[in-house]
């Protein structure tokens, strides 16, 4: 049981990114800043966290912890929340200083006397361009594509219900898509009338969502720049693969069937 | 007298690497092992791609005996010797084989759920 929850909790993270891993991490510094007793309730917490359910608890959780400390630290705390729900980038630089500030500049150079590193360039320029101009350093690997909803159609066939969907996501046609994913399952299917996906045997969407990713991973995620941004052209008897955003374009193998074993009844006297 | 010590020019093959390399385990062909359903729980697994020189009897006994399933060799007319086995065996094989020493680890492609 513990170790389905963890599990949930991991599904979980991809939508709740903003909070839970960086608040998770948070809360350590100011822990091992305080006495041990803390460390304790945190334990006991992140032990709670693992064995209840994932939905709701997982905020009461975070929102036990911060009554918990002394109130100077409570402050800091909700200053420090406040401004991470601002601002992801800056937080690690916010422990070493006040903490205090939202949102602003704070250079941790500032106030010191020292020469500022390299890194600490690095995140200055980023954070200025993402806010400005957050297209060009979006690292946004597509976290919107959505799982894919499976049906059962009777006790022999799934249904992929959003293949349509996640085809137009991947900017891919969707025989194409198709053909791959049938290959991978050595199974038959076809669309129906209503665009679904009707795939002979009966799987679960965790294997759909695994074939999916290998397709991604193959045919659509650039290898230079991993953007998405890919467009999948035939040239001269080749597949080519040319990414939008850094313009490389590499060659993809074919989709090929591959041995299919026959399972089934054999026709009598065939 | 070989006080002098002269570099003889050693006889240096720059292309030994190479060929090595090619006549070692098949120049990208792939060995793909798939899976397949069968009625209830039950799966199948392919194994297709092996080179021809392999006694494919021998290999079918050993990957038998080694995970107690069945299997067989099934000759299909493009793709040559196929090896079926019962059950969803895809990780075993892949291991079975790479200790074995047949293929090696970048020739293997594993598909299906």
């Amino acid at each position: 049981m513990a170790t389905d929850s963890p599990a949930d909790l991991k599904d979980e993270i991809p939508e709740l990114a903003p909070f839970d891993p960086t608040k998770k991490k948070k809360k350590k510094k100011p822990v091992a800043q305080d006495s041990v007793e803390e460390v304790d309730n945190l334990v006991e917490k992140t032990e709670n966290l693992s064995v209840e359910d994932v939905t709701e608890p997982v905020f009461a959780g975070m929102k036990k912890k911060k009554k918990k400390p002394v109130e100077l630290d409570l402050i800091e705390d909700e200053d420090v929340d406040v401004g991470q729900e601002n601002d992801d980038g800056k937080i690690a630089e916010d422990e070493e200083g006040d903490g205090i500030v939202l949102g602003g500049e704070r250079y941790p150079w500032e106030g010191t006397d020292r020469d500022y590193k390299y890194e600490e360039l690095l995140d200055r320029v980023f954070n200025i361009l993402r806010e400005n101009n957050p297209l060009l350093a979006g690292d946004r690997r597509r976290t919107v594509m959505r799982p894919p909803q499976v049906l059962r159609e009777g006790t022999k066939k799934t249904v992929f219900a959003n293949f349509m969907d996640s085809c137009k996501t991947m900017h891919r046609q969707p025989e194409h898509v198709m053909t791959f994913l049938l290959a991978e399952m050595g199974t038959t299917g076809s669309l129906d009338g209503q665009q679904r996906l009707v795939v002979k045997g009966r799987f679960a969407p965790k294997n759909f969502e695994g074939i999916l990713k290998r397709y991604i991973n193959e045919y659509v995620i650039c290898n230079g720049c991993k953007s998405a941004d890919t467009i999948l052209s035939k040239e001269n008897r080749l597949f080519f693969l040319r990414c939008e955003q850094c313009g490389s374009s590499r060659s993809v193998a074919p989709i090929k069937a591959g041995f299919v074993a026959r399972v089934g009844r054999r026709k009598a006297g065939a | 007298m070989s006080d002098l010590d002269v570099q003889l020019p050693t006889t240096f093959d720059p292309f030994a690497e190479a060929n090595a390399d090619d006549s070692g385990a098949g120049s990208k062909e792939y060995v793909h092992v798939r899976i397949q359903q069968r009625n209830g729980r039950k799966s199948l697994t392919t194994v297709q791609g092996l080179k021809k020189d392999f006694s494919y009897n021998k290999i079918l006994k050993d990957l038998k005996k080694e995970f107690c399933c069945n299997g067989t060799v099934v000759q299909d007319p493009e793709l040559g010797q196929v090896i079926q086995l019962q059950g969803d065996q895809r990780k075993n094989v892949s291991t079975f084989l790479v200790q074995a020493g047949i293929v090696k680890k970048e020739h293997i492609k594993i598909h299906g759920f």
